[in-house]
């Protein structure tokens, strides 16, 4: 292929990682193909999915204002679960966010395309329904891409951003990423629920047009460690949830075990909890969905550059699962990785030691900062099963006796209590949550 | 609704018919290694079903939406997938 045939850079996937990589280097006037496997971008993108319109804004600017977005996220509320009670840990209505809203639940399929837009209005090259088969590498190089539909493409550096779904392979392939493991991702389900806005609003307590979000811990993933949600969007309900994969692919377990945790059977579980279901009560699923989704932490991200190529997003494992962010580290990423290659650009020069400035970058930002914070947070609950199960039980119990009101004397309720918490190992419940607090707080972590 | 091949129903496909995107490696694997079936409980799709009788596992890749679980959770590396040629597969209305 001739010099003047050879692109600046191709973008693997039109997910928020890769559209903001593109719209980066195409507003800088770059030559650069978005490649998408979807019929159109975002047709096999999902997620919960709350995005911050944040790092939308520091890639597009005040576009972002016309994005598809569904409902400004003006409640938060976390609820710890057992079988027959939720207790509202959180329920955080911050009427800032009226006036200053920074999250609004999405449906990707939606919000990608309008993504993707905006990359080709900046004069990247979209280029959807098209596989990328493998990297193409040339003496230890990434020059460019195997597609399925458009044969050989080349450039001077490849973006990956091909998540982790079905078929993300394209680093595997060409070693330069380990295979993940059934504990570094958890898997999630959701299912998309058609209700009447008026519902939705009288039902989650919100003035036309705003939304909530509720994220429930506990009996709700029966005890493994994830949690299920539900997000408000502006016709639907995003329902959903779940677990590491490997709670679901444990070969310890019996099959009655593993009948009970399938992601079909979280999902019915919470579908039918008594707080749940008046809430989703004679709303018609539309769509169900699947999604992994990196919770490896700090130590599960893979080398996110070399030569002629940089990683970002899912496929690079950035994302706090504590925290629900995702799309936002993608961006940022993308972002990054984007202004990574305009200043290669100008160097002429796309090997390992220039690409490693985005890596360098990243160290620096909040992205890896927090990814950092959170890395021990999902083991601490794959070992510690007691923090969702045992403790939240306990806790109900004790609720239960203190609210209750039956004739005994509130002195004897309150010994009641202390001696149910002293026979269930009341001292190691306050050490395992100081425990739990302290490492998910990591104050001196830094 | 509770039952997963409804749910399913509620999916818009694109299949290829006669191009399965997903084999499973190696039979005599899901047959005289596997005791726990495993990728038949944490499918979200149920894509995955053993068959008592055939002795085998039947894949229903006409169900796949694509999250890519199968190729990391099979704990003997037995499902092999790839990405649907483009256009094909799932394709989501709201994502």
């Amino acid at each position: 292929m001739a010099e003047e045939e050879k692109l600046d850079a191709i973008v693997v996937g039109a997910g928020p990682a890769g559209t903001a990589a593109a719209i980066t280097m195409a507003r800088a006037g770059l030559q650069v193909a978005l490649i998408e496997k979807g019929a159109q971008p975002g047709s096999k993108n999902v997620m919960g999915g709350i995005l911050y319109t944040h790092y939308l804004e520091q890639v597009v600017g005040d576009d972002w204002k016309t994005a598809a977005l569904e409902r400004p996220i003006i409640e938060e509320q976390r609820w710890m679960m057992t079988d027959q009670a939720a207790i509202r840990l959180l329920g955080y209505k911050n009427l800032r966010n009226r006036e200053r809203p920074h999250s609004y639940s999405v449906l990707r399929a939606r919000f990608d395309a309008w993504f993707a837009q905006k990359a080709e209005e900046a004069g990247a090259f979209v280029i959807p329904e098209t596989v990328v088969e493998e990297l193409i590498l040339k003496d230890g190089r990434v020059v460019g891409v195997r597609t399925g539909r458009e044969g050989d493409l080349l450039a001077d550096v490849v973006v990956v951003c091909e998540g982790i779904g079905l078929g993300s392979h394209l680093l595997e392939k060409a070693g330069l990423k380990k295979p993940l493991r059934a504990n570094q991702v958890a898997m999630a389900v959701k299912e998309i629920i058609a209700l009447d806005p008026g519902l939705i609003e009288a039902r989650f307590n919100c003035e036309p047009g705003e939304g909530a979000s509720i994220e429930c811990f506990g009996s709700a993933t029966r005890g493994l460690s994830g949690f299920m949600f539900i997000y408000t969007n502006k016709e639907t309900l995003s329902v959903g949830g779940g677990a590491l994969l490997s709670e679901m692919s444990d070969v310890r377990l019996s099959r009655d075990e593993l009948a009970r945790r399938t992601p079909n059977a979280l999902m019915n579980h919470f579908k039918s909890h008594p707080a749940i279901k008046p809430l989703i009560q004679g709303g018609e699923t539309v769509e169900y969905l699947a999604k992994m989704i990196p919770e490896g932490g700090y130590k599960a991200i893979p080398k996110v550059y070399g030569p002629g190529y940089l990683v970002c997003g899912d496929a690079a494992m950035l994302s706090n699962p504590v925290h629900r962010e995702g799309s936002n580290l993608a961006m940022e990423s993308g972002r990054i990785a984007g202004e990574t290659v305009i200043h290669a650009k100008e160097k002429g020069d796309f090997g390992e030691a220039s690409l490693r400035e985005y890596r360098m970058r990243l160290d620096r930002t909040w992205v890896m900062a927090d990814m950092k914070k959170y890395d021990g947070a999902v083991p601490l609950l794959e070992h510690n099963p007691q923090l969702l199960g045992k403790y939240p039980r306990l806790l109900d119990l004790a609720l239960d006796e203190f609210f209750r009101v039956d004739g005994v004397s509130k002195w004897e309720k309150q010994r009641r209590i202390v001696r149910m918490f002293r026979k269930h190992g009341g001292v190691r419940m306050i050490l395992d949550t100081a425990k739990a607090g302290w490492t998910l707080a990591r104050p001196f972590g830094r | 609704m509770e039952k997963l091949t409804d749910k399913l129903f509620t999916n818009r496909y694109v299949e290829d018919t006669g191009h399965p995107h997903i084999e499973i490696a190696n039979q005599d694997v899901c047959r005289d290694k596997c005791s726990g079936k495993y990728c038949n409980y944490f499918c979200p799709a149920g894509v995955y079903e053993w068959d008592e009788e055939k002795r085998q596992t039947v894949v229903s890749f006409g169900n796949c939406v694509e999250c890519g679980a199968c190729a990391i959770g099979c704990p003997y590396d037995n499902i092999i997938c790839f990405t649907p040629r483009g256009g094909f597969g799932v394709q989501f209305r709201n994502g």
